[in-house]
């Protein structure tokens, strides 16, 4: 994974604009937030191998970046975009790590199903 | 607190659902067993897939991670002697919206093929991660589901904050300082989980009645119970 350079990524997300594909999408604070911290309101969600179409997608912000695709009917987004890379299938990957190094938040897409 | 020597077992099954639940909690009981040659099967049922510790700058991603973490799974079952250890294929944090039935036989059919005289697992209500909890569940009524003198021990591992309050100090407490080495290997062969870690930890393990010094020079259980202290319902 590298830092997100917004010119590259848009090209990406281009890209996959109008084709049918496969979306990572999700958030999380970790399974030990309220362990650790009883007052931290522990939320997530998480959705794998949806098959969606986006009409296009845009990324915005100074870094860390926002991502939001628009679908014929409705919208998926992701805040909190740091890092961009592709696994072994060819699927763009783009994550938020914080500071400590822990992902936060992942937005990933590609033409076939994750594993 | 008092230890306890470990008793000899004719075969341990350990079930946790990430790889390093059994370095953290219990890699040193393991180790004993092992030494004595007595056969350990692990279960471990996920491969840790939503971990959130990839670095920054990243050493890995969501989808890399499950490899990594197979390798750091069979690096620490080797540090431990573990001989039987098996990946179940389930997947991370969706334990507890798996079919309870499913992971129930799932159980059922780890204890009638190895016959262990001792099973451990988390203790249910008091393991935090849905993912714990889940899998305690089904342990319990896997066992449960056992005629009574048929029925393995069963000793489960709780971490809670409520723990202590609501359900008393763990009756089993072993020395483990004899393995102590052979703890940290397992500790250190999940490297992508522990590295933040691992630094703090030695120097606390270090300082002689510190908690860190106790949480791994001991091990502790909890053994489970099937009376009024059973809260696990049945599957509806």
């Amino acid at each position: 994974m590298e830092p997100i350079l917004p010119e590259k990524v848009q090209e990406l997300v281009d890209r996959f604009a109008g084709e049918e594909i496969y979306l990572h999408l999700e958030t999380t604070n970790g399974a030990y937030a309220s362990h650790f911290d009883e007052k931290f309101f522990s939320a997530g969600a998480y959705i794998r191998n949806a098959k969606l179409t986006y009409e296009h997608g845009k990324i915005v912000g100074g870094g860390p970046y926002r991502v939001g695709l628009k679908l014929e009917i409705g919208w998926v987004y992701a805040e909190g975009l740091t890092h961009y890379g592709f696994d072994e299938d060819g699927h763009l990957l783009m994550a938020g790590h914080d500071f400590d190094g822990k992902l936060a938040v992942a937005l990933q897409m590609g033409t076939t199903p994750f594993k | 607190m008092k230890t306890m020597e470990v008793e000899q077992e004719r075969h341990v099954l350990v079930i946790f659902p990430h790889p390093d639940d059994e370095a953290f909690g219990v890699s040193g009981t393991i180790a004993i067993h092992t030494k004595r040659e007595t056969p350990v099967t692990y279960a471990c049922l996920t491969l840790g897939e939503m971990g959130r510790n990839l670095g920054n700058p990243p050493f890995a991603t969501r989808e890399s991670l499950p490899d990594i973490r197979k390798a750091e799974l069979k690096k620490a079952a080797e540090a431990i002697k573990i001989q039987d250890l098996r990946m179940m294929g389930l997947r991370d944090k969706t334990l507890e919206f798996e079919d309870d039935q499913k992971m129930m036989d799932m159980m059922t059919d780890l204890i009638n093929e190895l016959d262990p005289s001792l099973v451990i697992t988390f203790y249910p209500g008091y393991s935090v991660h849905p993912d714990h909890e889940a899998t305690a569940r089904a342990v319990v009524r896997a066992v449960r589901a056992i005629d009574e003198e048929k029925r393995p021990k069963l000793h489960c591992v709780a971490f809670a904050n409520n723990t202590a309050e609501e359900i008393g100090a763990a009756d089993i407490r072993y020395d483990i300082r004899h393995v102590y080495d052979q703890k940290m290997e397992a500790m250190k062969a999940h490297i992508s989980q522990t590295i933040w870690m691992l630094k703090e930890l030695e120097a606390g393990v270090a300082q002689e009645g510190s908690e860190l010094h106790d949480r791994f020079n001991y091990e502790h259980f909890w053994t489970y119970t099937f009376d009024e202290n059973d809260k696990v319902t049945e599957i509806k």
